[in-house]
């Protein structure tokens, strides 16, 4: 009994070998420092009047929908050796084409009208991720490449469909869905948790994300084994766009404006650096979809953070890059190995040594 | 492409043999070379594309617009050639960082230039910044086992966010500055009008690192390095090849470009400003793709990729000169084009698996 219970040191050293114990730690870290400007930065309000929470850690909830959202279907993409780039243009195209409908159809409080708006732009947004998943799977093209030429596209087919303005619209149903409450909390917040968690759920309850990340490990491999890679990846490519779209229709409902130019602007960056923070490999082959939503997390918080620590927007991105570097550092294994080594008290390899080592494996 | 045979008058006489040879040098070339036709599609296409601009807007087959073309590109083609060796080196390796790196030096460099430093020694450092970048971007990828698009994407944001701390409006070169001198039109062939044949240090220089590179990537050991780690990083290392130097050499190499065209494009402007080279990196991995190399490495050619910036270049242009398309759907049209570009040459590679 002894002997299979793990010690406390050998889960301690397992718990350090997951990818998003570092991101954990990361949200904790840059939590503190914020805690250390404001003591009271964690303290969540309740609004008497309507029962709301209120709070910075609501705020951080918030702004991670959109990024969960992406993220997960991100995850899905990435764990098939392939890369969605044009979530952000997606999310743009959904953006507008529910804020144009909207307009049009002048119905400021009609429900109707919330739900066809946001049919509409999940049904564009499959229908463009479709289109992806066709042209990598049944042309061959390079996932990177063709989600390159749809990241233009759908950029270009936004301001198409608003003529290049940014559309503004009026409807409280759709407004609801960024500024509404259910039980206190965020309806983005929630409807992003409900969506991802059904989401993985129906991936790691059915035989799909062992297909899925068979076409990731080895591609030839899985069709000798039956499996049809073509629906697979066209479903993992639409899938994205959906959720890209529903990510498009937060990003926008709560000040009910498009802008054609900047709405998911570089969302894809911030995506793929979740799913990455969260173990992914761009390699293909590695699904971890709750590594991918502590990354979406860890990043809505370093995005609130610089906000809150006052540092200047046009150092932001600076900023955020030091954090990822530092995290991926850490994560390294020459890193770790560094440290292990030191504690050990021996001497490093020699460059020569690691060379024959690397050469011999 | 089709495979015609080269008929001409007065080849009609000669005997059949050298139909025959002529005939099986070019089945061998289509079945050895096979990797150098999507190179080939895209010189056919940028050829057809200016016959097109000729015959459908005119004005386009002179001194003038060609060699604006090449000036108006050359930075572009210094990024791409950068560009197309990482790619070509294989395992996902990829400079996000390029249109970031050029911002931050072209601020940086504008803004010592005008505090009086030496516009020889800015120019030296403008270079120099780009290879720390680059540098970084290496040690991150090969000692740290950072995914490549991660490493360069983290030097994207740091590079960008550097610039914009040093500053966030439009930095002016001074007008007597010499570096002004690199960006100087020189008429070569003084034309009717202003139909002249025209050319800058600036192409200059991107010449000599289009000629450079092609003798290093063809006729150097770290060139053939470069192609043998995309075929295989693991039969490269077993075959005792530098491959861990070679990494770090390139990142560097891109890194340094990313500078040299920061010199280049700030010369020509006489404008630097933090958002500078905003999309840059995909404009490069586009022209690097149209110009016939492989994403997952092991193939391409440094003269694609030029021929896909000129391509890319002479698309604007042909967009410009039309008038009639509105500014929305220019990015709708680049991406068709791009689409066009990888299908073909996917049916060319197809063919040949067959």
């Amino acid at each position: 009994m002894n002997a299979s219970t793990p010690t406390l040191a050998a889960r301690l050293t397992e718990l350090l070998r997951k990818p998003f114990f570092w991101g954990v730690l990361a949200i904790l870290l840059l939590l503190l420092v914020n805690l250390l400007k404001d003591p009271s930065y964690l303290a969540i309000r309740v609004n008497p009047a309507n029962g709301n929470l209120a709070g910075n850690v609501l705020d951080i909830l918030r702004a991670s929908a959109p990024i969960l959202l992406v993220a997960t279907g991100m995850s899905l993409v990435i764990a098939t050796a392939g890369i969605d780039l044009s979530v952000g243009s997606v999310m743009a195209v959904a953006g507008a084409v529910s804020m144009q409908y909207l307009q049009s159809a002048d119905a400021s409080s009609s429900v109707g009208a919330a739900l066809a708006a946001a049919g509409m732009a999940i049904t564009l947004g499959a229908l463009l991720g479709t289109i992806s998943g066709m042209l990598v799977a049944y042309v061959g093209l390079q996932p990177f490449i063709t989600t390159l030429v749809m990241m233009l596209a759908g950029r270009g087919l936004a301001k198409v469909i608003t003529s290049g303005q940014n559309t503004t619209a009026t409807n409280e149903q759709f407004r609801w869905l960024a500024n509404g409450y259910v039980g206190g909390f965020p309806v983005v917040f929630l409807l992003a948790v409900l969506i991802a968690a059904l989401i993985i759920v129906v991936v790691r309850r059915s035989a799909l994300g062992m297909m899925i990340l068979s076409i990731g490990i080895n591609p030839r491999a899985s069709r000798m084994a039956g499996i049809k890679p073509a629906g697979l990846l066209i479903t993992v490519y639409a899938l994205s766009g959906a959720l890209a779209a529903i990510a498009g229709m937060f990003a926008v409902s709560s000040v009910m404006t498009v802008d054609v130019s900047q709405t998911g602007y570089q969302m894809e960056m911030d995506a793929i650096l979740a799913v990455v923070v969260g173990g992914g490999s761009l390699a293909g082959g590695k699904l971890s979809m709750g590594g991918a939503a502590v990354g979406a997390l860890l990043i809505a918080t370093l995005d609130k953070t610089v906000v809150f620590l006052g540092v200047p927007s046009s150092a932001t991105p600076a900023f955020k890059a030091t954090v990822i570097l530092i995290l991926f550092l850490l994560q390294a294994d020459s890193v770790r190995s560094l440290m292990r080594r030191r504690r050990a008290g021996r001497v490093p390899l020699t460059e020569a040594a690691e060379t024959k080592a690397s050469v011999a494996a | 492409m089709s495979v015609t045979t080269p008929t001409a008058p007065a080849a009609q006489a000669a005997p059949p043999a050298v139909h025959r040879r002529a005939w099986e040098w070019l089945t061998t070339l289509w079945r050895t070379s096979a990797s150098i036709l999507p190179t080939v599609a895209a010189v056919v296409i940028f050829i057809a594309m200016i016959v097109y601009g000729e015959t459908a807007y005119g004005r386009i087959v002179q001194y003038s617009t060609l060699s604006n073309l090449l000036i108006n590109n050359a930075h572009l083609v210094i990024v791409a050639i950068g560009m197309t060796m990482v790619i070509i080196s294989g395992r996902g390796g990829i400079d996000l960082s390029v249109g970031a790196i050029i911002a931050f030096s072209s601020v940086s460099g504008v803004l010592l230039a005008n505090a009086g430093v030496n516009p020889w020694l800015v120019v030296l450092l403008m270079v120099g910044f780009g290879t720390l970048f680059g540098l970084a971007s290496g040690v991150l990828i090969q000692y740290f086992d950072v995914q490549p698009f991660i490493a360069t994407l983290a030097m994207m944001f740091l590079a960008r966010g550097l610039a914009s701390t040093l500053s966030t409006e439009p930095e002016r070169l001074a007008d007597d500055s010499p570096i002004r001198d690199l960006g100087t039109v020189v008429k070569i062939i003084d034309g009717p009008k202003v139909n002249d044949l025209m050319v800058t240090p600036g192409v200059v220089i991107a010449l000599v690192v289009v000629a450079a590179a092609f003798f290093v990537m063809h006729r150097t050991r770290l060139g053939r390095t470069v192609y043998a780690m995309g075929g295989s990083r693991t039969s490269a290392a077993l075959m005792g090849l530098p491959v861990k130097r070679t990494i770090l050499t390139i990142y560097i190499v891109s890194g340094s470009l990313s500078g040299l065209a920061a010199v280049v494009y700030t010369s020509r402007l006489g404008i630097a400003q933090n958002i500078t080279g905003l999309g840059w990196e995909l404009d490069a991995i586009a022209a690097t793709v149209i110009g016939g190399t492989l994403l997952t490495g092991g193939a391409g050619y440094v003269l694609g990729s030029v021929v896909g910036a000129l391509v890319l270049g002479l698309m604007n242009v042909l967009i410009t000169r039309d008038g009639g398309i509105k500014p929305e759907t220019t990015t709708i049209i680049t991406g068709a084009i791009l689409l066009v570009f990888v299908l073909l040459q996917r049916a060319v590679t197809a063919r040949r698996r067959e």
